[in-house]
């Protein structure tokens, strides 16, 4: 097993490395100088070449990306442009509070998708299994930044049982778990959670019914195991895929929640990121989205590892 | 059949006359890389490891062996489907891949039948297409090649009519290894390597397949690599026989003589295992115990020693050579080697 | 022993036992080929089918929309701003600067189809070019793109996507690059992967045999059994492209405003949902209906291609 792990680390090593040299590019990709947001208009050349050489812009690409790493590895992902304050510093606030969204949306997820997955894969081709496929379809391809809107005009404003925007009453830019914060992430999380919703009933649904129709499932029902008994068997067998997509699901929602966090203006990554964006805070969306990647990667692999180590059938060789 | 499609007189291509074998293989070797462990040790499948046998013209080898043995590998490994890492082969006396005999020239006069018909059949071309891509590859017209096509598809007994335009699922196992052969044999080749050709098919099917193969094979004047797991098939159809251990040839000669009085301790076993229809019959040796060594490390001495009933020290420490019993016949065991050791050993004085 | 027991004169034995010719005119259904197959099969599926009669028709619509709008989508009116559905004169009710809704969700489709299909279209040519190739070739140029592919996969795609066009600036051109950069990856690995299975095909290794070249393999033998699947899987990547491309608009990222284009207009619509939510709601509706179009269509297309032996 721990050989395992290692080898897994050795091949996640250069999909890391590709993922720094993609971050580092997404400043070179932008349109003219990345000093261009910065500078005032009317800079003379002289305080551009000054800057240039100030921020290591005058050094080829190879070694500023070197430059680059050896700071970020240090835990320096330089200084946002917009607020003066370390990049590093914004992001971990935002992320907290993306994490805490993004693990209530999976969780609510995973409930209601294992639900209509098992429903579905126990009872195939009946009015049930139809009407929870149409849940996972309708999941998977609603467009989820509209799906909020269509929330807060029905309990919003409509309804007004539930706040609109925000993480808590006082505007504050963190969510605390007491009640009153606890209204205020409930729109959010039901949006964001249809995503992973849909994908696990899809795959419980197929995982069930690929389980149920295996010999072993007939050999227990033969021997007299009641449907409850069967029912276990099935659930461990099947737990150990539904949780790996759990886990890879969470991590999607986490770098892909710009759009809802946009919606509500959820104070996390996407609304750090959407702010980066448009006021052109380049080392601000470079260090977000890194650290946003890296914690995919990283979540990728503890799926894999658990997975492995819970499912005897997986090879580790 | 109305259509002689061999119709070329064979002399021009055979080039060093009826004594001359077909085929001759020559201390054949391929190892396959593996990893193992975190370091990536390097480890190799020693899956054919120094195959010698040669194949006359117009006659039927036979190569037996249990899975695993190096069978297939060796016959990939002939028509250049793998690159061989030593060793020669020498097609009518010239070395295949030379610059007189290219692969692909050798490859107009050499065809291979697979033992899966689903996976050798490509599921979006009809029959008819599958039969007709080699001979449009080397260039005949599309009408000729498709008249070519159906001309061979009634000749493996498939009539054009109904079979020409179907797609390979909606043929059964049997008919698509008669659409296997017929490809094969579109080509005009002069040997056909029948990988387990006949393995994957229904018994009835199969024996209506294999004489099918015996009548083409006087037909069209070919020479067959029969590669069988079935000693029941491989004696119905083959003039010789050679058996395969964990990548080597333990025992080759005529048909009749290895499967009726085998030498090599291995053959012994394999023929005991194979169930009999006569219970006077009975099974007197031991059959086969155990699975056979890893091919990745194996035994050192005769690899077969760890499952022989006559081993000796000497077995384990000694490589026995593949040395004749009599003109025809040869064999890999100490325990039939004059001089050897080994105490079931013939004396050295018989030795002609 | 069984062989004995074959009938010795085997001219006589016909087609292996093939059975005699039942009520199904197999002639027919041996000339229809594959694709005829799976078209049939879809045309007796009634959800693929309404799927695909809605995506035909908004693609009509979208295309004449030039033609046929009922008013012009870009005059606005300040007095008859966000009127509400059924309208006497706006029937769909009116934006936030009082134009037409109806006449711009028509228009609006037009560039939230091209904004969101584009890609994938894109992204296949790439996408299946990248991963046949790593998966004929194999060896040192498979595991060179496949990694590259790796690297791109350790993003989400709404991030990257983002990350993308976020970096490059606003602008349909950006748009389209960024997501043609988030599908390619997708599309190659699945190029790869099915490439890698046919490859190791027996009748590849029969197509060898014969003699042909590598292109003339790959051409004949394998560009067939390997498309199918890649597109396939393509055309359930339109409904996550589409929304994806609304969505870069959305945020600012996509189409500038005055065009219309159904992501944009639910941004601007936002601030109308106090007012007129039924109208803010709209242009959402549509992506919902072109996405899960897409999404029943493909479903209905993998199921009518699986071939059964």
């Amino acid at each position: 097993m721990l050989s395992f792990i290692l080898r897994r680390l050795l091949t996640v090593t250069p999909v890391a490395l590709g993922v720094s040299i993609v971050c580092f590019s997404l400043v070179h990709l932008a349109e003219g100088d990345p000093l261009s947001s910065i500078l005032p208009v009317d800079a003379t050349q002289e305080t551009i070449d000054a800057m240039r050489i100030a921020y290591g812009y005058d050094k080829p690409l190879p070694v500023q990306y070197a430059l680059w790493l050896w700071k970020v590895l240090h835990g320096d992902l330089g200084t946002s442009i917009a607020t003066g304050r370390p990049v590093l510093s914004e992001v971990g606030r935002a992320v907290v509070n993306s994490l805490i969204l993004a693990s209530v949306a999976t969780l609510i997820g995973f409930t209601f998708g294992c639900l209509f997955g098992f429903v579905a894969g126990y009872f195939r081709d009946s009015v049930l299994d139809r009407a929870a496929s149409a849940i996972s379809v309708f999941g998977v391809s609603v467009p989820h930044y509209w799906l909020g809107m269509v929330l807060v005009i029905v309990f919003s404003a409509q309804l007004g049982w539930l706040p609109s925007t925000g993480a808590g009453p006082d505007g504050s830019g963190n969510w605390k778990p007491d009640l009153e914060h606890l209204r205020y992430i409930i729109l959010p999380a039901i949006t964001m959670s249809v995503i992973p919703m849909g994908v696990i009933a899809r795959t419980v649904r197929a995982l069930v019914g690929d389980i149920l129709s295996q010999d072993f499932v007939g050999a227990l029902r033969a021997k007299g195991l009641s449907e409850f008994g069967v029912f276990k068997h099935v659930v461990k067998n099947a737990a150990p895929t539904a949780l790996a997509i759990m886990g890879l699901q969470l991590g999607y929602l986490l770098g892909g929640s710009i759009l809802i966090e946009t919606v509500f203006a959820w104070p996390g990554t996407g609304f750090l990121l959407n702010a980066a964006i448009f006021q052109r805070d380049l080392p601000l969306l470079q260090g977000a989205i890194l650290v946003l990647a890296m914690f995919f990667v990283a979540l990728n692999l503890i799926v894999d590892v658990v997975q492995t180590a819970l499912d005897p059938r997986i090879e580790r060789g | 059949m109305s259509t002689p499609i061999a119709s070329s007189p064979l002399s021009p291509r055979d080039r060093g006359g009826p004594g001359q074998p077909l085929l001759t293989v020559e201390g054949l070797v391929k190892h396959f890389p593996v990893k193992k462990g975190i370091g990536g040790k390097k480890a190799v499948v020693r899956a054919v490891d120094g195959v010698d046998f040669d194949i006359k013209k117009g006659e039927t080898l036979g190569v037996v062996g249990e899975s695993g043995c190096g069978k297939s590998s060796t016959a990939r490994l002939i028509m250049g489907l793998t690159q061989h890492d030593k060793g020669e082969m020498l097609f009518d006396g010239e070395r295949i891949g030379s610059r007189a005999l290219p692969l692909r020239e050798f490859r107009a006069q050499a065809q291979m039948v697979f033992q899966d018909s689903y996976s050798s059949l490509n599921p979006r071309m009809t029959i008819e297409g599958s039969i007709a891509f080699g001979p449009r590859v080397h260039g005949v017209p599309k009408r000729q090649a498709i008249e070519r096509a159906r001309s061979l598809l009634a000749r493996v007994g498939l009539e054009p009519a109904r079979f020409a335009a179907r797609y390979p699922h909606e043929l059964s196992g049997g008919q698509r290894q008669r659409v296997n052969i017929a490809r094969a044999l579109a080509l005009e080749p002069r040997l056909v390597v029948l990988d387990e050709a006949v393995s994957a098919l229904d018994k009835s099917v199969e024996a209506q397949v294999l004489n099918l193969l015996m009548d083409l094979k006087q037909e069209f004047d070919l020479t067959y690599l029969f590669i069988s797991h079935d000693l029941n098939v491989v004696r119905f159809i083959c003039d010789r026989v050679a058996v395969m251990y964990l990548g080597q040839v333990v025992e080759i000669g005529p048909a009749d003589t290895v499967l009726a009085d085998p030498a090599h301790p291995y053959t012994k076993a394999l023929l005991s295992s194979m169930p009999s229809m006569d219970p006077d019959n009975r099974t007197t040796v031991a059959p086969l115990a155990g699975d056979p060594p890893n091919p990745i490390d194996p035994p050192p001495g005769c690899r077969f020693n760890p499952r022989c009933s006559l081993v000796e020290d000497v077995c384990r420490s000694q490589v026995p050579p593949l040395a004749p019993v009599d003109p025809v016949h040869r064999v890999a065991c100490l325990a039939r080697q004059p001089g050897s050791g080994h105490s079931a050993a013939p004396a050295l004085s018989v030795a002609a | 022993m069984a062989l004995g027991t074959s009938p010795a004169s085997s001219a006589i034995d016909i087609a292996g036992g093939a059975p005699p010719l039942t009520s199904t005119p197999d002639a027919f259904v041996a000339s229809r080929g594959f694709w005829g197959n799976v078209l049939a099969k879809l045309l007796r599926d009634p959800v693929a089918m309404t799927a695909a009669c809605l995506i035909l028709a908004i693609v009509a619509i979208a295309l004449l929309s030039p033609w046929i709008t009922p008013m012009d989508p870009y005059r606005g009116s300040m007095v008859r701003r966000l009127k509400p559905v059924g309208d006497a004169t706006y029937i769909l009710g009116s934006d936030e600067l009082g134009r037409d809704m109806l006449s711009r969700l028509m228009l609006g489709g037009r560039l939230s189809l091209f904004i969101g299909v584009t890609p994938v279209i894109l992204a296949f040519l790439l996408g299946s070019s990248i991963g046949i190739l790593a998966g004929y070739v194999g060896g040192w140029l498979n595991t060179v793109l496949m990694r590259t592919v790796d690297v791109f996969f350790a993003f989400p795609s709404v991030l990257l996507a983002i990350a993308l066009s976020g970096a490059l600036g606003a602008g349909v051109f950006n748009s389209i690059v960024s997501l043609t950069c988030v599908f390619t990856p997708q599309i190659a690995r699945v190029a790869e992967s099915v490439t890698t299975q046919i490859r190791s095909r027996d009748y590849v290794d029969a197509a060898r045999l014969s003699g042909a070249s590598t292109l003339t393999i790959l051409r004949a033998q394998v560009l067939g059994n390997v498309l199918g699947p890649i597109f396939v899987y393509s055309t359930s990547l339109i409904s996550v492209s589409m929304i994806l491309a609304s969505g870069l608009s959305f945020l600012g990222l996509g189409v500038k405003p005055p065009e219309p284009e159904w992501g944009l207009m639910l941004n601007t619509l936002r601030t109308a949902i106090y007012v007129n939510p039924m109208v803010a709601a709209l242009p959402g509706l549509a992506i919902f209906i072109v996405s899960i179009s897409f999404n029943l269509f493909s479903d209905g297309l993998r199921s009518a291609m699986e071939v059964k032996s």
